[in-house]
């Protein structure tokens, strides 16, 4: 029998004491790459550069005016205080118009998935005008509402409410049955069941409704703003480009479109990023 | 008989249940009585399609029986609830936006029973007993299959429910961790004689596991027999397989029958 020809073998595990140190450090420039923000902080500065070269080589501040021109405007603007007290504005009418559109949002998600007329009063209302450009809706806003925060708020609204209802129903919808069936075992019901369950569970559309909510509303209410200037009384940032854009001041054009982008690039990087690293990334549901 | 400690604590009686499927309307079980007793390892046992995960989530109350009825403690079980605990296969049972010890205090503080200080305490008890201590902190997602059935677990007997209902809760595991597991639950089960329904299609885990069998036939399901298991405690080996060879004939006589009628 071959058995006999191999001998049964026994050994003992060395203990874990036998072992030195298994792990080698990483270089230097191998620990800088692995830096998020330093990767993105580069790709920034060659942006920069390769503006700053075009720029100079096409010589004609009318068109293109160099980085170094756009970044002195930028600090004098922040310097004077224009800058920021018109990114202020804009930012105090964006976040009241996210805040209207999530509740409302809210509201009819709630309904939606309570209820299957509230499902297709969503999805109905969804189809119809989630293709709508908020913008379009501004002159019979200007008419119902006036010119002033009401009628911006308004369009915002509309901007913001179908993509995050959208994006949170399909969340809420692909809740995992064993999820549902662990809240309802604790006797969760309705709000409490939403809440403690259906959110947290969908978190990861949700955010990603909110994140297109808020580019959305960004994009409206520039616009908004460059199109009928003064409808909030005084100007935001849409309306520094405008104004500046009819004194021919052109570095100052690019220093407005600049803070729109410094505060999107914020926005994004620090404010959202932060959410999910402390929830649906720590929670193990997105990497 | 009359004891009162032998009066039934779980009474399944004629119970048909059925569910829809795109299709058709599945009929799930007919006509199924069981009765558990308090401190009952009860295992419902069957080839799959017989029905037997059904009939447990009815006894959670996930769903309404068409026919016959359902009594927990002489009440009528409609909906589900922090009474009946359930413990499910699949591994992703524990709320992810949790560390583990957030999952097991979750429903003491929802249902009012604890104040989140005294969950905690005692949620950190039997994290100890079930050997995840280390683990208290983290999210579910750092845990391996094991873990995360042995957290459900302690989640289950925290609440120190009427009963324990347990659907599959180790067949998604590997053979040598299945088998300490079931160990585990046996060594829990004689610390604190909590009752538990339980639901497999393994001969030897249910003979393992449960003091009582009910055996059921497949499509629909209906009940071949109730049994008793091998008592514990002494050298069940023989004793153990002879039972097997027994089920394992009625089961296999059932497939012939099948067989025969197609």
């Amino acid at each position: 029998m071959s058995d006999t020809e191999r001998p049964e073998v026994y050994r003992t595990p060395l203990g874990p004491e036998q072992f030195g140190i298994v792990a080698k450090p990483l270089t230097p420039f191998e620990r800088l790459y692995n830096q998020d923000w330093l990767r993105k902080l580069f790709v920034l500065v060659v942006i920069a550069a390769l503006w700053e070269i075009y720029a100079r080589w096409l010589d004609n501040e009318l068109l293109v005016p160099t980085f170094s021109a756009t970044a002195r405007a930028l600090a004098q603007g922040i310097a004077s205080g224009v800058i920021p007290a018109r990114a202020l504005l804009s930012v105090k009418m964006l976040l009241m118009g996210f805040a209207a559109g999530v509740s409302l949002a809210a509201v009819l998600t709630f309904f939606a998935i309570n209820t299957r007329i509230g499902t297709d009063f969503l999805e109905t209302m969804t189809a119809m005008f989630n293709p709508l450009p908020a913008i379009a809706l501004l002159p019979l806003a200007l008419i119902w509402f006036g010119l002033g925060a009401g009628s911006l708020v308004f369009v915002l609204v509309h901007s913001v409410l179908w993509a995050v209802a959208l994006n949170t129903h399909a969340g809420f919808r692909s809740v995992s049955h064993t999820h549902r069936m662990v809240g309802q075992n604790y006797g969760l019901r309705g709000i409490g069941f939403v809440a403690r369950i259906l959110i947290p569970a969908a978190f990861p559309s949700i955010l990603a409704g909110l994140k297109i909510g808020w580019a959305f509303a960004w994009r409206t209410l520039i616009a908004a703003e460059l199109v009928f200037g003064t409808t909030s009384g005084q100007g935001g940032l849409g309306w520094y480009i405008f104004e500046a854009k009819n004194l021919l001041d052109i570095p100052e054009v690019f220093a407005g479109l600049l803070s729109i982008i410094l505060i999107g690039l914020f926005i994004e990087n620090v404010v959202f990023r932060l959410i999910e690293v402390n929830t649906v990334r720590r929670w193990g549901m997105q990497s | 008989m009359t004891n009162s400690s032998q009066t039934p604590l779980v009474e399944v009686r004629g119970v048909t249940l059925q569910y829809k499927t795109r299709e058709h309307l599945v009929t799930a079980t007919y006509r199924v009585d069981f009765s558990v007793r308090k401190s009952d390892r009860f295992v419902l046992l069957g080839p799959s399609g017989c029905g037997k995960s059904t009939l447990l989530k009815a006894v959670g109350g996930y769903l309404r029986p068409i026919e016959g009825e359902i009594r927990l403690n002489g009440h009528e079980v409609i909906k589900p609830g922090p009474d009946r605990m359930m413990v499910f296969q699949e591994f992703d049972q524990l709320l992810p936006w949790k560390t583990v010890v957030q999952n097991v205090m979750f429903p003491l503080v929802t249902s009012g029973k604890h104040t989140s200080r005294s969950a905690r305490g005692k949620a950190l008890d039997l994290i100890a007993k079930v050997n995840l201590s280390k683990f208290a902190d983290s999210y579910p997602h750092i845990l391996s299959g094991g873990m995360k059935q042995r957290v459900a677990i302690a989640r289950g007997m925290a609440m120190e429910p009427d009963v324990l209902l347990m659907d599959e809760p180790f067949a998604a595991l590997d053979a040598l961790t299945r088998v300490r597991m079931q160990d585990e639950l046996l060594a829990l089960w004689d610390e604190t004689r909590f009752t538990v329904i339980f639901v497999t299609h393994s001969i030897p885990e249910a003979i393992k596991i449960g003091n009582r069998i009910l055996l059921l036939s497949p499509h629909p399901g209906q009940v071949k027999a109730e049994i008793n298991s091998v008592p514990r405690g002494q050298d069940r080996s023989t004793a153990s397989a002879e039972l097997e060879h027994k089920i394992h004939k009625m089961l296999f006589a059932d497939e012939i029958e099948e067989a025969a009628h197609v």
